[in-house]
């Protein structure tokens, strides 16, 4: 489904219902209700904007720290030469949530999710030892916003 | 918060989104064998705690047409890095802003992502967050992304034991490598 493919009402719904979802017995009719939607009208565009692949998911976004695990980025300075290559091991790991090129002399930037901070360091010890590269870890000492909001 | 062994199933069961239907916490409540009082009950405490930091839409922003994505980087003084950080995440098109620990040849400690529909914006708003937090030009950088080559919900800690491993069909779960950006 392409952006344009959105209509107004889409777009109330993605913008509107990107936090604060309710926790009640009806919560469709009650978030319904603050767009002037009804609850099947939203119900139905929930489902077909999820079908569509436009959202990935309707639901909670937890913090990892909260569910007793943790994240840590990391960075690599990785030949081009041998992206493709590195990126296959890295990406091979369990730990490696995300994996992203970037456009830097640290070209490769990735985030492990762990139990914990050792196994944190553990994962990226084995990384390192894997490609035969520096890994840089940049752990997270405080984080200053939380809603991922991208109006559309 | 110290998760129950019900809040584990719970976060566990939800990890693949809410039902969409008119009792969604009815309906979860059936498949965990618990009531829908008790559903409403554990997610409030859980919102409260702050185990769920969001929760509605998620956004697969590059569908949406948001694919340039920078990672700005600015080398702010520790002791104003909370108010900065602060001004920062309220700033048009920071989706994220973390304080992190600085390396070796890399002085940057406070981070920002800005989420844009062409580069040309998102370099403006790199611009104009730059000046707003008075970072000059010598202690800041901007790392567009190229490429995603793999993007999975993190799995981890009890939430994880307890598990549903479902496999998505879209294979939001699994290794993606994606097309672009």
């Amino acid at each position: 489904m392409a952006d344009d493919a959105l209509d107004a009402t889409d777009r109330a719904i993605i913008n509107g219902l990107q936090g604060g979802f309710p926790v009640c017995e009806r919560p469709y009719a009650e978030a319904a209700a603050r767009l002037g939607l009804d609850e099947a009208t939203l119900l139905a565009r929930l489902r077909r904007l999820l079908d569509a692949g436009v959202l990935t998911r309707f639901g909670p976004q937890y913090r990892p720290e909260a569910l007793g695990g943790t994240t840590c980025l990391a960075a690599m300075a990785v030949p081009p030469e041998h992206f493709d290559a590195v990126a296959e091991i890295v990406n091979g790991f369990t730990a490696v949530a995300h994996n992203y090129a970037r456009d830097h002399a640290l070209n490769m930037w990735f985030v492990v999710a762990t139990a914990d901070a050792g196994a944190a360091d553990a994962a990226l010890a084995d990384i390192q030892r894997a490609t035969g590269l520096d890994v840089l870890a940049f752990p997270k000492e405080a984080e200053y916003c939380l809603d991922l909001k991208l109006p559309v | 918060m110290e998760l129950t062994e019900t809040d584990a199933r719970l976060v566990a069961a939800l990890r693949d989104g809410l039902p969409v239907t008119a009792r969604p916490y009815a309906a979860l409540g059936e498949r965990l064998g618990l009531s829908e009082a008790t559903v409403l009950a554990r997610l409030t405490a859980l919102r409260e705690a702050g185990v769920v930091r969001r929760f509605g839409a998620i956004v697969r922003h590059r569908a949406l047409g948001y694919t340039a994505n920078a990672m700005c980087v600015f080398d702010v003084p520790d002791a104003g890095a909370a108010d900065l950080g602060r001004r920062a995440a309220r700033h048009p098109g920071v989706t994220l802003c973390y304080r992190r620990r600085r390396a070796a040849g890399w002085p940057y400690n406070l981070y920002c992502m800005i989420h844009g529909r062409d580069h040309g914006r998102v370099l403006e708003l790199y611009e104009a967050l730059a000046d707003d937090l008075g970072v000059a030009e010598g202690a800041r950088a901007i790392l567009f992304s190229r490429r995603c080559f793999k993007q999975t919900a993190g799995c981890y800690g009890r939430a994880a034991a307890a598990g549903s491993g479902a496999q998505r069909p879209d294979g939001a779960r699994g290794a993606t490598v994606m097309a672009a950006r």
